[in-house]
């Protein structure tokens, strides 16, 4: 199947550009197949992060298209025999060079909430065959979520206030207080519960469009606007 | 050699960048657009209720302007824009409280389709008095 890469570069010290590599990849292949194709047969020189190429590690994000993806589980096949696809690097966040971004605001803003998503195994599972703890009526596998940083590249507000926790800060921080597991849920509200936090958010869901994985983190900023939100209520009536 | 990254440029005209953006993206543009054309229209009609001191003169050569048809076009962009902004902000003030998130896009939807449907019949309204 041949495509077009149409691949943003950019170099310390000279102008970006766009470089456009013919590539021929099976029917099969997935973009990043094709990003190396052309790495492996075209430029040495296209620098781009990638690893684990099963969606597991989520260090290979970017746009096809201006749209955020995993290229390494995104079909060519989806774009069709001989398109152009325009890769860039993701939005938000500083550009090393060409395709590599510095993901450094995704692992900041992680262990702003102390990095929740790394946790020791246990037996919780979602089929019933096992009882929730006790106090959980329903619970969604944040652990889900790759910190892949799509979902701060697509927020609009990442755009304008680098201060934004952003939403995948704040869809940890919502499965936090939904199981604390000892956490100092108070310092979790104060965090959100702020101009950079919570109600930054302006609902364009965007980052759930984005998200590779099933961690819908628009719903769960939403459902923190609503905790946040009946806790500021009881507290002003005198409430705890 | 240390490598510098190439910073991240905070652009606000990133908020109507629609390339490769999907339909809640559409809804928060068409929200911010509407905010300011509203804004604008306040000050606009305080300005117009000021003739209503400048005379009887003033305000008869208004009411002639304001029955021309390129100012009832703006009437019903005006009635477009508050049902559009009204309509999603209803339908944000809901999922902000958490209710009906999972059928936020449908409300989108319905906001939309209404929209529409009052667009339209208040257009053939406001012109079928001028006839």
């Amino acid at each position: 199947m041949k495509l077009n890469l149409k691949i943003y570069r950019y170099k310390p010290g000279s102008e970006p550009h766009y470089d456009t590599f013919p590539v021929d990849v099976p029917e099969t292949a997935n973009v990043l197949d094709a990003i190396e194709r052309a790495w492996d047969d075209l430029d040495r020189t296209i620098m781009f992060r990638h690893a684990c190429h099963h969606a597991s590690c989520g260090s290979c994000g970017l746009l096809v298209n201006d749209q955020e993806k995993l290229p390494c589980v995104t079909p060519v096949k989806d774009y069709g025999e001989g398109a152009t696809l325009k890769i860039d690097p993701m939005r938000n966040m500083p550009v090393i060079t060409d395709l590599a971004v510095d993901a450094s605001p995704i692992y900041q803003r992680m262990a702003l909430i102390g990095l929740p998503i790394i946790r020791d195994a246990e037996t919780l599972r979602a089929d019933g065959k096992e009882p929730l703890p006790e106090g959980l009526e329903a619970f969604r596998r944040f652990e889900n979520c790759l910190e892949c940083g799509l979902c701060l590249s697509a927020c609009p507000v990442m755009a304008t206030d680098p201060q934004f926790l952003g939403p995948l800060t704040l869809a940890a921080a919502e499965r936090l207080l939904a199981e604390p597991r000892g956490v100092d849920i108070e310092r979790i509200y104060r965090l959100v519960d702020d101009e950079h936090g919570v109600w930054r958010c302006h609902s364009s869901f965007e980052c759930t469009e984005a998200c590779p994985y099933e961690v819908y983190p628009g719903e769960a900023i939403m459902r923190l606007k609503r905790k946040v939100g009946l806790r500021k209520i009881k507290q002003f009536f005198g409430g705890a | 050699m240390e490598v510098k990254p190439k910073p991240v440029q905070r652009k606000p005209l990133e908020w109507f960048n629609l390339k490769g953006k999907r339909v809640g993206f559409w809804a928060y543009v068409v929200m911010r657009l509407s905010a300011v054309g509203l804004v604008l229209y306040l000050f606009l009609h305080l300005v117009i209720l000021s003739q209503l001191a400048v005379g009887p003169a003033a305000w008869d050569n208004f009411v002639a302007l304001a029955k021309s048809p390129a100012v009832l076009l703006l009437d019903v962009v005006l009635i477009i824009g508050i049902l559009a902004h009204g309509l999603n902000g209803i339908r944000l003030t809901l999922i902000g409280f958490g209710l009906g998130v999972p059928r936020q896009k449908l409300m989108l939807w319905i906001g939309l389709i209404l929209t529409l449907v009052f667009g339209v019949l208040s257009a053939l309204a406001i012109f079928a008095e001028t006839k």
